[in-house]
């Protein structure tokens, strides 16, 4: 256990690496100077070599990009190039927003895709199969954020249930926060949840043919009773794998979704971001999103363990 | 498909598969023809828009502005007065376009690099494999920030981040589908027959699995699809004046209160388009290779 | 338990079974009829696909739901066909268990191997946690898996096929069935192992006073282990009686001609392997007539007009074939 742990752990810190130096190479060495860009190609070359020295970017590329690394490992992130306040700052105060979507539309994607999922293998080739998995064929060729703005014509604009968009904030209490991010959640989760209840489907049904569910019959286990006790436990390695490899298109999808709806979320601040040439902040906000990433198929790889007993052998 | 057909014969006996029998099988087959007819519907509208709009997709004429549906406005007009149904045409071929170019770069790169890491095994192939998951940790918007922040947004940035976004997908497919392929019998009898890697990969490997990396790249271009036209939605892909679906879906969302059927068309375009795709994608997986087909 | 030792525990009666196959539906047994007293044990022989497996899986009445069952199963006198799933599974793992061909898959790769075997004892006695784990303990002893106490909650893939199968014999055996069905149990293991595993299972047997159904292909296991025999090909009992009896006068060409196919020490080197010409007929398109009209070597036109009857060629020793006379009077079993 602690072996595999560890090797995973090591695989995970040289990914990090890795996705840093290619950020910093892309956002900071590739663009030149930045001092510059901020300052647009007519401003005077004494200007830009005063903000130059003020930025720090006089500095060799190496020494910036450790500076960097050094500042991630004790919270510091520099100041953004255009407001002059802390970056980690900037990034926590959208983080408030964005982590609750992000946590809200995977709950509702694992709950509808779970149940449509195991709802159709129990019943395979069945009416009901067939509807659902109809439902999901068009549910996988939906743009997440034109069902979006269809949940807003209905809900907002034809309804008038909830708003079209903005953030109410959480010093309300939960409720009126958790109302705002309901539409967005849903947006994001439902066109997930499609790829994902096909993805279950297949796995359970998989499952269900292996011999150990007739084993399982031949102690007089019921059809229910075998599924959740002996299958789904089994089908759910293929729906981790997949589910970590979402969570990449579902964070990527916050950023389309929090402009849909006007939320000023870490996606927000990175448009504004590159529109204000603030470079700073758009490498830590992407560094930020592809560590969540590589850090949740770390989780995912480590759950196996957990779930699939025959792991821990195989790698101590 | 003359090509896997006549290399699979090597290893299946002749006459299991007899190519006239495919296009027999095809049009019985409801979701081929369901996604090809789809599919055509939109390939025909962007070729259409080669020779013939209803209306210019570029003159602005803002008198004409915001029409309702009518015999001359098919589908009425947008703020600036441009016919919506001409734009949808136009936004079909550039959708196309991203598609086929992005699809094409992961293609080219994804099963070069697969096929090497296949052939060549061992640390070559654990590199390509190891490379290939840490770019899964860059979605295509991702990418799409990076490069935009940097050199700007536009037709380019999208494709190319797009294009990334496909190889490891393709690297995935091709290596595990050609490591399958190297296992069998007939590559054993060319390897003692002392055909080189490369000329095993080019005569044997590749026409074998043609037909998973059709199906593959089938899906792929839906998917890529659906990444273009949330690029073009942020303003990070297609730049106005061309017009493109994802584009008029931002443009309609200012006009949601008064206009809210601008929002339906394009957006149904792109589900029309990714729907098409991906059923003829299923359909040519449960065609071409009845092993691959999968549980329904 | 409440039957007295004259009746059958299990009694089936003409079963025939239709499935739907990839190629169309196909009548996958007929006329399949036997009994078994309390303690009495029965073999079921033949080639893959004659339907001994599938005869089995109706007995445990866990065949697919597109099955269409007919004649009768009575376990204890109480009829099994058409019983709701529900009451069947208060049946199975309980009065009537089952041992599968393949240890390797059998077993839920998930779950300790204690919970898998407390399972029934969990299902049917109601017994709590801790006294099902005792229980288990004491099984997978029985079974003869070695430190049981200690291994109980290692999972499967930690064990041996040999030991494996001896944890699903413990399975079995868990709530005292009183009928066993072993579906070719030694087939997926080593040789060495296989005569281990048969013992075991046949001390059991006698112990607990089952009854037993042994599924295999090989006669040799069948001589040995079981008191009675069928013969099973494309469906059909071709041939059934005493093993003693079978084996020292075999009336059925097939049963002949699965004889003489086996392999045999001490046959002088180079003796080729007798074989049977033809392949098992596929269940989807059975001819009319013997199932076994195509491969045999003294078949005549009558034998394809209709399935023949059951001839009684000695005490409860029964040959499906008309041409008795002829296959009898070259003397072929355990006698030549």
């Amino acid at each position: 256990m602690s072996v595999f742990v560890l090797r995973r752990i090591l695989t995970l810190v040289a990914t990090l690496f890795a996705a840093s130096l290619i950020i910093f190479l892309v956002l900071d060495a590739l663009p030149g100077n930045a001092a510059q860009m901020l300052m647009g190609a007519d401003a005077s070359p004494d200007a830009v070599r005063a903000l130059t020295v003020k930025l720090g970017l006089d500095q060799p590329l190496a020494y910036r990009y450790l500076l960097w690394i050094k500042g991630m490992a004790v919270g510091d992130l520099g100041n953004s190039y255009v407001y002059g306040t802390p970056v980690a700052g900037l990034i926590a105060e959208r983080l408030v927003l964005t982590i609750p979507l992000a946590i809200m539309s995977m709950l509702i994607t694992v709950v509808l895709a779970l149940s449509a999922g195991i709802y159709t293998a129990a019943n395979h080739n069945r009416i009901g199969d067939v509807g659902v998995m109809s439902l999901t064929q068009i549910g996988i060729a939906l743009p997440n954020f034109w069902f979006a703005i269809l949940l807003i014509l209905l809900f907002a604009v034809k309804l008038q249930w909830l708003s079209a968009g903005g953030f109410a904030g959480w010093d309300d209490g939960i409720w009126p926060g958790v109302k705002s991010l309901l539409l967005p959640a849903i947006s994001l989760a439902v066109v997930q949840a499609a790829i994902l209840a096909r993805v279950t489907r297949s796995a359970v049904l998989e499952v269900l043919r292996e011999d150990f569910v007739r084993t399982a019959r031949a102690k007089g286990l019921g059809k229910r009773e075998v599924l959740w006790r002996h299958v789904l436990r089994n089908a759910m390695i293929p729906v981790m794998t997949v589910m970590g490899l979402q969570f990449a298109n579902l964070l990527a999808g916050t950023i389309v979704i929090e402009n849909v709806f006007y939320l000023p979320g870490l996606g927000r601040l990175i448009f504004q971001s590159i529109a204000n040439r603030d470079l700073i902040v758009v490498r830590n906000c992407v560094m930020l999103l592809a560590a969540m990433v590589v850090i949740v198929n770390f989780v995912v790889d480590v759950l196996y363990a957990f779930i699939d007993p025959r792991i821990k052998v195989a790698n101590l | 498909m003359s090509a896997p057909l006549t290399a699979t014969a090597s290893a299946i006996p002749p006459g299991t598969r007899p190519a006239t029998g495919f296009w027999r099988r095809a049009l019985r087959h409801r979701s081929f023809v369901l996604g090809a007819a789809l599919s055509l519907l939109v390939l025909g509208a962007a070729l259409l828009s080669l020779i013939w709009t209803p209306w210019s997709a570029y003159d602005i004429d803002v008198a004409a502005k915001l029409h309702p549906p009518s015999a001359a406005h098919w589908l009425g007009t947008d703020v600036l007065g441009r016919d919506i149904a001409s734009l949808l045409l136009v936004g079909a071929r550039s959708t196309i376009m991203v598609g086929v170019i992005a699809v094409g770069i992961g293609l080219t790169f994804g099963v070069c690099l697969g096929l090497i890491a296949a052939a060549r095994k061992g640390r070559t192939e654990e590199l390509i494999m190891r490379m290939s998951d840490f770019t899964f940790a860059f979605p295509a918007v991702l990418s799409a920030i990076m490069l935009a922040a940097v050199v700007g947004p536009g037709m380019v940035t999208s494709i190319t981040a797009i294009g990334i976004f496909q190889i490891p997908i393709f690297v995935r497919v091709t290596r595990g589908s050609a490591n399958a392929v190297w296992a069998r019998e007939f590559v054993l009898a060319a390897r003692a027959a002392g055909k080189g890697k490369l000329r095993i990969t080019i005569e044997h490997v590749l026409p074998n699995i043609l037909s998973i990396l059709i199906v593959q790249a089938t899906i792929q271009f839906a998917l890529a699809i659906l990444a273009e036209a949330a690029l073009s939605y942020l303003g990070l892909g297609t730049q106005p004046p061309q017009p493109s679906w994802g584009r008029m879906l931002n443009d309609a969302q200012t006009l949601l209160f008064q206009s809210p059927m601008l929002a339906v068309y394009p957006g149904a375009a792109i589900a029309i388009a990714v729907l098409g795709l991906n059923l003829l994608g299923d359909g040519l997986r449960d065609l071409l290779d009845p092993r691959l087909a999968r549980e329904r | 338990m409440n039957s007295s030792t004259g009746t059958p525990v299990i009694e089936v009666r003409d079963l025939g079974i239709r499935l739907n196959t990839s190629r169309g539906p196909a009548q996958a047994v007929r006329g399949v009829s036997f009994a078994l007293k309390r303690g009495e044990t029965l073999g079921l022989v033949g080639e893959s696909g004659c339907g001994k497996s599938i005869t089995a899986l109706a007995l445990m009445g866990l065949l697919p739901d597109s099955a269409v069952v007919s004649g009768s199963i009575r376990l204890d006198g109480s009829e099994l066909i058409g019983l709701s799933d529900t009451s069947y599974c208060k049946l199975r793992g309980n009065r009537i268990s089952m041992i599968f061909q393949e240890p390797m898959t059998a077993l839920n790769p998930m779950h300790t191997i204690g919970r898998q075997v407390a399972e029934p004892l969990r299902r049917h006695t109601g017994c709590s946690t801790a006294e099902a784990r005792k229980q288990a303990i004491s099984l997978l002893d029985r079974v003869g898996l070695p430190d049981a106490a200690k291994r109980v909650d290692a999972y499967p893939h930690q064990f041996s096929g040999g030991q494996r199968q001896r944890i699903t014999i413990a399975m079995a055996l868990a709530c005292q069935p009183d009928v066993l069905i072993a579906d070719e149990p030694t087939t997926a293991l080593d040789v060495t192992i296989q005569g281990q595993i048969l013992d075991l299972i046949a001390d059991l047997v006698e112990e607990r006073g089952m009854s037993m159904i042994l599924i295999s292909h090989d006669l040799g296991v069948i001589a040995e282990n079981v008191q009675r025999m069928m013969v099973m090909y494309g469906g059909t009992v071709v041939e059934s009686g005493e093993t003693n009896a079978v084996f020292t006068r075999m009336g059925h060409p097939y049963t002949q001609g699965l004889f003489r196919a086996r392999p045999r020490l001490g046959a002088p080197k180079g003796t080729r392997l007798t074989t049977i010409a033809g392949t098992v007929p596929e269940l989807a398109d059975l001819p009319a007539g013997c199932t076994f009209a195509d491969r045999c070597g003294i078949v005549e036109p009558r034998c394809r007009a209709a399935l023949p009857a059951v001839v009684e060629v000695g005490r409860s020793h029964g040959v499906r074939c008309l041409r008795t006379d002829v296959s009898m009077t070259a003397p072929i079993g355990a006698g030549t």
